[in-house]
C-alpha cells in the first residue's frame, strides 16, 4: 500500500480516509436502523468494500457518470451523494433523495452524476454503456463508470457492453467488485475462470487489483479513467474485496443454513480497508491520531445529522403516488 | 388436513412431484439457499443432478428451460422475483410461447416457471411488478394464481404436470400465509375458478394476492347485509370464464380486484369478457380495482396509496351495489 501515495496529497489521502469512514458509518447506523425494524424496505450494505468506492470516484467529478447495484450506498456516498439526503430516502421520507419512491435500491442524484442504485442486477452495466455514449459525442471528455458484482458479470450483458465498448472505444470503465458472493453462493460456484479475464478476447485493458487497499484501487483507477478521457477506450478492473455483512440485512431470519464459516468472515474483517488505511497513514507518519480522531467526530456528526434530517422529514404525500410517471401526461 | 404456510406447501408440491417423477429437473438462482422457502431441502434431497444453482443469468435460464423441455425433461425453473422475468423475457415470448405453435405441435415443453409477484413489502418498483398480464398477453403460457395454501399446493401440483408452460405465480409477502392443507393427494386442474365465500349481491371476483382482502371485505359487509360472493378463478390462462359468468348473472353486479397496473390488466380482460357474455344480466357497470398505471413506490404510505387493500375493495362494493340508473 504505497504506490501511489506519491501521487497524492496528505490532505487527499484524509479525503480518502473521511470518505470511506463516512460510507461505514451512515452504513452502520442503517443496520442498526434495520434492526429496530425502522426501515421499511430491504437494505444491502457494503461494509467492507468501501476502498473500491472511493478509490475510484476520488478520479471522477461531478459531470462524470456512474451506475450502480443493489449495493449501492457506497457509490452514492463516493460520488458526492448527500447523506442526510440519503438516509432520509432510506427511511421513506418526502425528503429523501427520491422523495421516497425509490428507497435503498434506487439512490440516484442526476446531479451529480449519480445515475444510480439499481434493483435489476447488470442493469448498471448497459446503463454506464449508454452514458458513455453520450459522453463520447459530447467530446469533452467526460467517462462514464459502472459498479457491479462477480454475481453481475455473468450476466450476459457484460460480454455485450465489451464488445460494443471496445468497437466504439467508449469511454467506459468497467469495475466488478468481487465479493466473493453472488447472494449466497460463493463466487466459484457459479463463476468459471477468471472475470478479469473476460476483457482480453476484446482486447480491452483489464487488471486485477486488492479491492482492499483504497490506493491500489486509486492507481489501477487513474489509468482507467485517464485512457477513457484521452479517448483509448473501456478498461476492466476487478477488485477482489469481500462482504463482511449478510447479502442483505435480516438474511438470518430466512437463509436456514450458513453459506460460510465464521472463520472466514473473521479473516476478512483482519484486512478492513479502513483499518488497513488508518493503519497505513500512521506507520507513515501521514496523520496523526488526533487527525483521524477528529475526521472520526467529524463524521459521527454528519451521521447524526443525517439521521435528525430523515427523521423530522414528513412522510411524502399519498395523493403524490402516481406522479411524475411521464414528463408530459398528454 | 393441517395448518400449512403456503410456501411450505408449495415446498411439499415440489418434493412430491419430484419424486413421483424422475425425470423432473429444478434450476434457478440460489434454490439451494431458497430465499423463499419454496426450494428449501430439495438440493439436499435430490442431489445436484436435479437440483441446480444457476449463476445470475436469467435470459439463458429461461432458454435453458425451453432446450431441456424439448429434450425430454420435465422443468421447473426458479426466475425468483417476477421483475426478473423482464430480464428472461426473450425465451420466454419467442420460444417458450411459441415453439410448439411454430413447429406444428412436434413437442410439449412442460416447464413450470415459479415467481413471486406484486409488492407489498417497501421492495420498491423493480421488485413489486405484478407479471401476470404481460404474461397472459403472449398467449402460449399458463397462468397460476394461488389464493390460499392448499391451492397453492394442488395448483403447483397440477402445473408441474401439465405438458404446456405454466407460470405460477406466488404473491410476494403472502408465502407466510398460513391455511389448511389436506394430508391426501390433492391435485386442482388448471382452469378451475372456485367460490370462496356465495353471496347473492355481487360478483366480487379477486386474483391471487387479492383473494384475502376480497374475503375479508366480504365477511366485514355481510354484517350489514350486503352478500359479497368471492370468486377465485385461480388460474388465468386457461380462464374458467363460466363460473364467473354463472356468477355475474346470478348476482347481476361485478367487481373484479386484481394487483396489475389497470392498463390490459386481467381486471380489464374479465370485466370485458364479462360485458361481452353477460350484458343482459348486469344491473351496474362493471368496476375494476386495480393499481393506477404508475410504478410501485417504496415508501410504506406512498406503496398503500396505490396497492388495492380491503378499503378501496369495500369502496367499489359499495358504489356498485348503491349504483342506480341515472334518470
Ligand atoms: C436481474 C436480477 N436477477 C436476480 C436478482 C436477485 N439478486 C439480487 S442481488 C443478487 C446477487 C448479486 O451478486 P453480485 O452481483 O456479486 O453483487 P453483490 O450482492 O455481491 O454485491 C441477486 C441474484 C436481481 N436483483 N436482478
Amino acid at each position: 500500500m504505497s504506490v501511489a501515495a506519491s501521487n497524492l496529497s496528505r490532505e487527499e489521502l484524509l479525503a480518502l480516509y473521511q470518505r470511506m469512514l463516512l460510507i461505514r458509518r451512515m452504513e452502520e447506523q442503517l443496520a442498526r436502523d434495520c434492526a429496530a425494524g425502522k426501515l421499511p424496505g430491504p437494505v444491502h450494505l457494503y461494509v467492507g468494500q468501501e476502498a473500491i468506492a472511493v478509490g475510484v470516484c476520488h478520479h471522477l467529478e461531478d459531470r462524470d457518470w456512474i451506475t450502480s447495484t443493489h449495493r449501492g450506498h457506497g457509490h452514492f456516498l463516493a460520488k458526492g451523494g448527500d447523506p442526510a439526503r440519503m438516509m432520509a430516502e432510506i427511511y421513506g421520507r418526502a425528503d429523501g433523495i427520491c422523495g421516497g419512491f425509490g428507497g435503498s435500491m434506487h439512490v440516484a442524484d442526476f446531479s451529480k452524476g449519480i445515475i444510480g442504485a439499481n434493483g435489476i442486477v447488470g442493469g448498471g452495466i448497459a446503463l454506464a454503456t449508454g452514458a458513455a455514449l453520450a459522453a463520447q459525442l459530447d467530446g469533452d471528455g467526460k467517462v462514464a463508470v459502472a459498479f457491479f458484482g462477480d454475481g453481475a458479470a455473468n450476466q450476459g450483458v457484460l460480454m455485450e457492453a465489451l464488445n460494443v465498448g471496445a468497437l466504439w472505444k467508449l469511454p467506459l470503465i468497467l469495475i466488478c467488485e468481487n465479493n466473493g458472493f453472488s447472494e449466497f453462493s460463493p463466487t466459484a460456484t457459479v463463476t468459471a475462470g477468471r472475470i478479469v479475464e473476460r476483457a482480453r478476447p476484446f482486447g480491452v485493458p483489464a487488471l486485477k487489483v486488492d479491492g482492499n487497499d483504497v490506493l491500489a484501487v486509486w492507481q489501477a483507477a487513474n489509468q482507467a479513467v485517464r485512457r477513457a478521457r484521452e479517448g483509448g477506450g473501456p478498461t476492466l478492473i476487478e477488485a477482489i474485496t469481500y462482504r463482511t455483512r449478510g447479502h442483505v440485512e435480516y438474511e438470518v431470519t430466512f437463509i436456514t443454513e450458513p453459506y460460510r464459516s465464521e472463520a472466514e468472515v473473521e479473516a476478512w474483517r483482519a484486512k478492513d480497508p479502513i483499518g488497513r488505511f488508518a493503519a497505513y497513514l500512521a506507520t507513515h507518519g501521514l496523520a496523526a491520531a488526533d487527525e483521524l480522531e477528529a475526521i472520526e467526530r467529524a463524521v459521527g456528526e454528519t451521521v447524526a445529522e443525517a439521521v435528525r434530517v430523515a427523521e423530522a422529514s414528513p412522510e411524502p404525500d399519498p395523493a403524490s403516488a402516481t406522479g411524475h410517471m411521464f414528463a408530459n401526461p398528454r | 388436513m393441517a395448518r400449512k404456510r403456503m410456501i411450505q406447501a408449495m415446498n411439499e408440491a415440489i418434493l412430491e412431484e419430484m419424486e413421483r417423477d424422475p425425470s423432473i429437473v429444478l434450476f434457478g438462482e440460489d434454490v439451494k439457499a431458497s430465499l423463499f422457502g419454496d426450494t428449501r431441502g430439495l438440493w439436499k434431497r435430490f442431489g445436484p443432478d436435479r437440483v441446480r444453482d444457476t449463476p445470475i443469468c436469467e435470459a439463458l435460464i429461461s432458454g435453458m428451460a425451453v432446450g431441456a423441455a424439448a429434450a425430454g425433461r420435465r422443468v421447473i425453473c426458479h426466475m425468483m422475483f417476477g421483475n426478473f422475468v423482464y430480464t428472461g423475457m426473450d425465451a420466454i415470448a419467442n420460444q417458450a410461447a411459441k415453439l410448439r405453435y411454430m413447429t406444428n405441435g412436434q413437442i410439449t415443453l412442460p416447464i413450470t416457471f415459479l415467481a413471486v409477484s406484486g409488492g407489498g413489502r417497501s421492495a420498491a418498483a423493480q421488485h413489486s411488478d405484478a407479471v401476470h398480464p404481460v404474461l397472459a398477453n403472449l398467449g402460449g403460457i399458463k397462468i397460476v394464481m394461488p389464493g390460499s395454501p392448499a391451492d397453492a399446493k394442488g395448483l403447483l401440483k397440477a402445473a408441474i404436470r401439465d405438458d404446456d408452460p405454466v407460470f405460477f405465480l406466488q404473491a410476494a409477502g403472502r408465502g407466510g400465509e398460513p391455511g389448511e392443507v389436506p394430508d391426501e393427494e390433492l391435485v386442482i386442474p388448471l382452469g378451475e375458478a372456485c367460490i370462496r365465500r356465495p353471496g347473492r349481491d355481487v360478483t366480487l371476483v379477486a386474483i391471487g394476492a387479492m383473494v384475502r382482502p376480497a374475503i375479508k371485505c366480504a365477511e366485514a359487509l355481510a354484517g350489514e347485509g350486503i352478500e359479497v360472493e368471492v370468486v377465485d378463478p385461480r388460474t388465468l390462462v386457461p380462464l374458467d370464464l363460466e363460473t364467473i359468468l354463472a356468477s355475474v348473472r346470478r348476482t347481476g353486479r361485478l367487481i373484479v380486484v386484481d394487483e396489475a397496473r389497470d392498463t390490459c390488466s386481467s381486471a380489464s380482460h374479465i370485466a370485458a369478457l364479462a360485458a361481452e357474455h353477460a350484458f343482459d344480466a348486469l344491473r351496474a357497470p362493471i368496476r375494476r380495482v386495480t393499481v393506477p398505471d404508475c410504478c410501485i413506490p417504496y415508501a410504506p404510505v406512498l406503496e398503500r396509496a396505490v396497492l388495492p387493500g380491503v378499503e378501496h375493495i369495500e369502496a367499489a362494493v359499495r358504489a356498485t351495489v348503491g349504483w342506480r340508473r341515472p334518470r
